[in-house]
């Protein structure tokens, strides 16, 4: 089934939804639907609902953490140089805010086709991090999503059950997620290298040789 | 007694030993395991007191589920942090004498997983080990040997003077602390009177010393 | 006299305070308990016998290999996916192979494709008997089920280990074929097991399916219908015991399965008794499989020649890869951003997803139901937690 043909039939049954096709230039061809945050249980019903779609399962759920990255841009600025008003350029570095992710794998156990693949963004990955639940069409994100709570750190609204899953209850930190350090534990091998070496140099230093 | 004149009175039909020899006979011979698998490991404890190994040959194929009917701890898999309170608490519910084999890279060290944020590197941080085994998972028979081991331990036990065992002895203690979950970590880290940081011979002041630049 | 007197008024209960009847009782099962499945917690509450709540709790074996996966090589996480569910090592690498396949756009030798097939059956006829082994062992049946069934695995073993060196964790697969050839006279040897093992099933048959004990502790006991196996994203055995057709051998036809002809067993009415017999019914498919394969392997090479192990960069871009392993569908999801290692890796665990019904077939069941019901899931804590 083409992921165009969806996504207009998407277009056309739930109104203003805006919908974006996220290309995968890797062999498989998996490539993917993005779906705004607002209307994502209306597509997601729909596609769980439509006779000739029925994509009844969803059968993998999970979050990716996409780190803001530093943009370099080239900015004409002018200024006075040696008494003379001169035009320079200067490289202006802004850190973009970044984004968490959460990709839905769905086929259908009743056409038996698939997958289709959606994806959600938060806005950033401090504090605007809520995308809503799409366990309330397919049970099988519960745990999930849970998951991706837990590590990830998206807050899924309108999730029935919303703890941590995996680690205790009084963890702070989201440990998935790329800037996430682990607590200073490692055990230092005999013979150390590389990035084992880099971290017994860096226990060492903070705890003076112990 | 003169071990010549033992085995003349042995074919004589008289038996003598030690109380000492006697107590540890008993204990050796009648260890019994937790009922307790933590991950891979626990499907070759499980493969050990099949038919195939029979650990029931060595006198402990009494898997208990209960820690106060146990001797014998064997952590047979990866320790988690979340885990390790309840290894440590188990242990402790445990009656003297008991011992614990560790069994399996992870219980060592952490293993392959040692690099997880949520891995213990090795359950002896918290409580005192007696064998550890090698291996991912060992085999079976690796277990059997530590068994073996273990006995052995246990009949040159001496039940008093110095190195007497810790059942004997009051003031060694037989509980150890229960970690608690901190927000990112175990709280303490480790049990700093069973187990400190190896002590590693590493120069600071070098800067490129990691050989790959 | 007294001393009679102070012992009644021991073991007489105390009338509660706050109520009496209608109290629940608040039971945390696990992580350490008597039934064979790890290190798995559940918070149930009891209204005397029956279960009125029940909240698995996971996190007890979370050794974070996802996270360990982001920083090592393509290569160097395949002996980590043995780990996951930890009695079918074969299975794990297979589905790890396939999304990396899919990823970089590999093809597989059609040797390789048989040695997979073979090992993989193999794989899930051992997983199948030591489920129900352990199933009855949970069930009280102390022994002699769960002795058969280690019996016939260590057999499997045998093989897995003159095959690929160690019994357990195989590391067998790697993408763009296998690692390791069959060494002389492996093939016969598989054969000679293969063909016994139809006359173990049956000998296993006799012992347990007619047990009158057995139906009475499995039937309709922890019944999931269709609907919600389907909604809950149920897999394996599981969802088939509930009445779904639904086989990712048959429906991907990933491989070479479409050469095989097999059956894919069903259930009726969704109980624990009916995820035992589709499993025994599946063992049996399994042993044609095995006989079709073993039957046809062809001489070749095992491993893609353009694939280069060491020093494995896919081009950017994202694969989902998946297979039938004997617990349900395994899954990889696996981004690359062109670098040596995957930038995101995921796995798609069956044991965990099967879990989201455990509630649902528990509650108003006898507390001692909850073990057999666990037992019927088959799941593995290293892949629930991973």
């Amino acid at each position: 089934m083409n992921l165009e043909t969806i996504k207009s039939e998407i277009e056309a049954n739930v109104p203003g939804c805006r919908l974006e096709i996220v290309p995968n230039n890797s062999p498989s061809g998996q490539h993917s639907l993005l779906i705004d945050s607002e209307t994502a249980l209306t597509v997601a019903r729909f596609l769980r609902d439509a006779a000739h779609l029925r994509f009844d399962y969803c059968s993998n759920v999970t979050g990716i953490d996409w780190p803001g990255k530093e943009i370099s841009e080239k900015v004409k600025i002018k200024k006075i140089l040696d008494g003379v008003e001169q035009e320079v350029e200067e490289i202006q570095k802004t850190q973009s805010a970044g984004h968490l992710e959460a990709v839905y794998h769905l086929y259908s156990m009743e056409k038996k086709h698939g997958p289709v693949i959606l994806r959600m963004r938060t806005e950033d990955r401090a504090d605007r991090i809520h995308l809503p639940s799409l366990t309330p069409i397919w049970r099988s994100a519960e745990f999930q999503e849970r998951e991706i709570f837990d590590l990830y750190g998206i807050v899924f609204d309108g999730h029935p059950d919303l703890r941590r899953i995996l680690m205790w209850d009084g963890f702070e930190d989201h440990p998935m997620r790329r800037d996430y350090v682990e607590p200073d534990d490692y055990e230092y091998e005999p013979t150390p290298h590389d990035a084992v070496l880099q971290k017994a140099k860096q226990h060492l230093s903070e705890t003076g040789g112990r | 007694m003169d071990e010549k004149l033992k085995v003349e009175l042995g074919k004589q039909g008289i038996f003598t030993t030690t109380l000492q020899e006697l107590y540890n006979w008993g204990r050796r011979n009648s260890l019994w395991p937790l009922n307790f698998g933590l991950a891979c490991c626990a499907i070759e404890m499980i493969a050990t007191t099949m038919a195939r190994y029979d650990l029931a040959r060595f006198g402990a194929e009494v898997f208990r589920p209960s820690p106060r009917q146990a001797d014998l701890m064997i952590v047979a898999g990866t320790i988690t942090k979340k885990m390790a309170p309840q290894v440590v608490r188990l242990y402790n519910q445990m009656a003297e004498p008991k011992y614990v084999i560790s069994m399996g890279a992870c219980a060592i060290s952490g293993g392959p997983f040692k690099q997880g944020y949520n891995v213990l590197k090795g359950i002896d941080r918290y409580i005192p080990v007696d064998v550890h085994i090698p291996g991912c998972p060992p085999r079976p028979e690796a277990l059997i040997d530590a068994f073996i081991t273990l006995q052995k331990q246990i009949d040159e036990q001496q039940l008093t003077g110095v190195g007497r065992p810790r059942h004997l002895d009051p003031d060694a203690p037989s509980e150890f602390i229960v970690p608690q979950f901190g927000p990112h970590d175990l709280e303490p880290p480790q049990n700093p009177d069973v187990w400190r940081p190896p002590l590693v011979n590493i120069s600071l002041a070098g800067k490129n010393e990691s050989g790959n630049d | 006299m007294s001393a009679t007197t102070a012992a009644t008024a021991h073991f007489t209960p105390k009338p509660s305070t706050d109520g009496g009847e209608g109290q629940l009782l608040e039971v945390s099962m696990g992580p350490q308990h008597p039934s064979t499945h790890g290190v798995f917690r559940m918070d149930v509450a009891l209204d005397g016998e029956r279960v009125v709540k029940l909240k698995p709790v996971f996190g007890y074996l979370h050794r974070n290999h996802e996270k360990i996966a982001e920083t090592e090589t393509y290569l160097g996480s395949m002996p980590y996916t043995d780990r996951l569910d930890y009695l079918c090592s074969i299975t794990n690498n297979w589905a790890y192979a396939l999304a990396v396949e899919k990823l970089a756009g590999i093809q597989v030798p059609e040797r390789a494709e048989y040695l997979r097939v073979i090992t993989g059956e193999l794989t899930r006829l051992q997983n199948h008997t030591s489920v129900i082994g352990f199933l009855l062992q949970d069930m009280g049946a102390s022994g002699t089920p769960l002795m058969y069934a280690f019996r016939e695995r260590e057999k499997v073993l045998d093989l897995f280990e003159s095959l690929t060196g160690s019994r357990m964790m195989c590391n067998y697969m790697r993408f763009g074929g296998c690692r390791a050839d069959m060494p002389a006279g492996w093939l016969q040897q598989a054969q000679k097991v293969v063909e016994a093992f139809p006359r173990f099933l049956d000998e296993f048959e006799r012992l347990l399916s007619g047990n009158e004990i057995l139906m009475a502790r499995t039937q309709g006991v922890g019944v999931l219908s269709k609907e919600l196996a389907v909604d809950a994203g149920i897999t394996g055995p599981m969802l088939r015991g509930s009445g779904v057709n639904y086989d990712i051998r048959k429906v991907d036809k990933y491989g070479i399965y479409e050469r095989f002809s097999f059956k894919v067993p069903l259930g009726e009415h969704g109980d624990v008794y009916d995820r035992y017999m589709v499993r025994l019914l599946e063992m049996r498919e399994s042993v044609k499989i095995l006989q079709q394969a073993m039957r046809d392997v062809p001489p070749g090479p095992i491993m893609d020649a353009k694939t280069k192990l060491r020093g494995f960069r896919p081009k950017a871009g994202e694969a989902y890869g998946r297979i039938e392993s004997p617990k349900g569908e395994l899954g990889f999801y696996l981004i690359s951003d062109g670098s040596p290692n995957p930038y995101r890796y995921r796995v798609r665990p069956p044991s965990l997803v099967n879990l989201t019904v455990l509630e649902d077939m528990c509650l108003g069941q006898n507390v001692a139901d909850i073990v057999v019901i666990l037992g019927s899931i088959d799941f593995i804590l290293g892949e629930v937690d991973r």
